[in-house]
């Protein structure tokens, strides 16, 4: 698609069709004091070679370090066929584009996406993608509030041991739109959200209870218990969950009696690098009842007017673009190119590949988790099991330990004290099936050398 | 030509009312309406016993192409909705002014239809517009 920007020429003649006098003239219905000032601290613009210098200064900082940290974001080995494809120029754009009918290739892709979400988390639809995990909770959190007709409080359960991050991005975005976030507490000794936390709220109405499984530390949650005692007080289940672990574990749409009634989660796992923090994207799923309150598009197959298969947008009626004020939800795009990622990943693994992925990387976890609890002042923070992620207790500061490691090229970790102060120095690690035996070896052996140094000290 | 009953009053956003032999109000929506939205494929409908202010938005019709209010013509409360709507949207394009009715409502007075157009009334302000 050509980028063709407009002339002065072409928008004198704009302006003077709608009799506007100037391009600023059309923003005068905002009102003076809702507008911004000048942008000051927005440096000068630069040319294509500066931005390549600068971004090439900014990825020699990152190095290429032996990472150990997950808390949110996975390294997982891509097959090369995987961003050669997006890469493609038939492919390569963040967006749906407009007039999408004409993209059926574009449009096949998603649809190929929504149904294998759909599978893998065993609900009846998934949109076409949303920005990240964390945002991808607060339009679900959003989401129950519309759609559970039952209650009217708006009040919806947080567990504490849910990623702090997503935490903060559901309260930023729902704070102000009348919904009550309440915090459930974890269970220090095995990590996970007690059955019996939610005894509290006996009798009370909960719109909605969100269940991270795994949760923050990895630890397994009982869901089809949390499941059940949720439906029973009228609340509906917010699944938060990672994909990867979906290849092993029971899909959300079978916990408890019923199933959960929103899944979403973060979609990095799937295909897309680290890359310094993203872009990555987040996925929602739902059943059907639903459907017309989730946010985000939807491709449909359908048949065109002389009977052949075709792929349109649906649902779109209910979108920003057309309902204005009163959409579902201010998003109306999905993160097209990381969705096209997932899929070819998905596509090229398989679903006995995922399952391999997913093993292979619960039994580094074990692995590495066996190789740091064996040196003196580290042990297991949580007794219950858990998928690739293990919070591990250290019996000094973590800070100069992390950065030691760090000074020889190992990343060790996420530091739970800023967020989790009741645990003392913890570091949540994570392994996955790119690790090595090496690997492991060697990060078991530098931070014992760390240690012993610091213990000297 | 777009079909307006001659029993009905109207509301300028294109609903209309009928008064019923037990007192409450039938609304649904124009003729002229669900031609202009297109096929519809879903109906949202108020919960019974919603009070409603006149004006106030009550009920959402989506087509293919659009997703509209529909506005309460009168104050009152909703004593019934067609829950045919919820599986056959399309009585609406079909039937608008019989079984593509929306909702019945007691109206806070009697008199609370002041401001309605008449059929002829509606007929020019659809032909003008």
């Amino acid at each position: 698609m050509p980028f063709i920007p407009h002339t002065a020429e072409d928008v004198r003649e704009m302006l003077a069709v709608i009799g506007a006098p100037s391009i600023e003239s059309l923003f005068d219905e905002i009102p003076a004091n809702l507008r911004t000032g000048s942008l000051s601290e927005v440096p000068a613009g630069l040319n294509e070679f500066e931005v390549m210098r600068l971004m090439q200064a900014r990825a020699r900082q990152d190095g290429s370090p032996l990472c150990f940290i997950g808390a949110g974001a996975y390294e997982h080995h891509i097959p090369a066929a995987v961003w050669s494809t997006v890469t493609r120029g038939e492919f390569y754009s963040a967006y749906t584009p407009y007039q999408a009918e004409a993209s059926q290739g574009t449009l096949q892709s998603i649809y190929e996406y929504q149904t294998m979400l759909a599978s893998l988390t065993g609900m009846e639809v998934s949109n076409a993608s949303m920005y990240d995990g964390a945002t991808a909770l607060a339009e679900a959190v959003l989401m129950a509030v519309r759609a559970n007709r039952r209650s009217k409080s708006a009040r919806v359960l947080m567990p504490r041991n849910l990623h702090p991050h997503y935490r903060a991005v559901v309260a930023a975005t729902v704070g102000n739109q009348g919904v009550q976030l309440e915090e459930l507490p974890y269970e220090r000794s095995v990590g996970h959200t007690a059955p019996h936390s939610l005894a509290p709220f006996e009798g009370q109405d909960i719109t909605a209870l969100v269940i991270a499984q795994p949760n923050f530390f990895g630890v397994f949650e009982e869901v089809d218990a949390l499941t059940d005692l949720a439906h029973a007080r009228g609340a509906f289940v917010i699944a938060v969950v990672n994909p990867i672990s979906l290849a092993v574990l029971k899909p959300p749409g079978l916990w408890g009696q019923k199933g959960a009634n929103i899944v979403v989660g973060e979609g990095q796992p799937l295909g897309c690098p680290l890359s310094s923090g993203g872009p990555y994207f987040g996925f929602m799923s739902t059943r059907m009842e639903h459907v017309r309150q989730m946010p985000g598009r939807l491709v449909g197959r359908t048949l065109d007017l002389d009977g052949r298969p075709g792929f349109t947008l649906t649902l779109q009626a209910r979108e920003q673009h057309i309902r204005r004020a009163k959409a579902t939800s201010n998003i109306c795009t999905n993160q097209g190119l990381l969705m096209l990622a997932a899929t070819l990943y998905l596509s090229l693994l398989g679903a006995e590949g995922l399952e391999r992925v997913a093993a292979l990387s619960m039994q580094r976890t074990e692995q590495l988790a066996g190789a740091l609890t064996a040196i003196p002042g580290v042990r297991r923070v949580f007794v219950r099991p858990g998928f690739h992620e293990v919070a591990l207790a250290f019996d000094r500061p973590l800070a100069p330990v992390l950065a030691a490691l760090s000074q020889r090229g190992i990343e060790g970790g996420f530091d739970l004290s800023e967020h989790y102060p009741e645990l003392g120095p913890s570091l949540l690690t994570c392994a996955t099936e790119t690790k090595s035996d090496e690997d492991i070896d060697t990060y078991a052996r530098a931070l014992a050398d760390v240690l012993r140094a610091a213990r000297a000290a | 030509m777009s079909n307006i009953p001659a029993d009905l009053t109207f509301a300028r956003s294109h609903e209309w009312v009928r008064r019923l032999s037990d007192g409450t109000m039938e609304i649904g929506i124009s003729d002229h309406a669900q031609h202009a939205l297109g096929d519809l494929v879903f109906v949202e409908l108020p919960d019974i016993g919603r009070r409603l202010n006149a004006g106030e938005a009550c009920a959402v019709v989506e087509s293919v192409k659009a997703a509209s209010d529909v506005y309460a013509p009168v104050a009152g409360t909703v004593m019934a909705v067609n829950d045919q709507l919820r599986h056959t949207p399309e009585l609406i394009n079909r039937d608008p002014y019989g079984g593509g009715w929306l909702l019945r409502l007691r109206a806070e007075s009697p008199a609370t239809d002041v401001g309605l157009l008449s059929a002829a009334d509606y007929g020019a302000l659809i032909t003008e517009g």
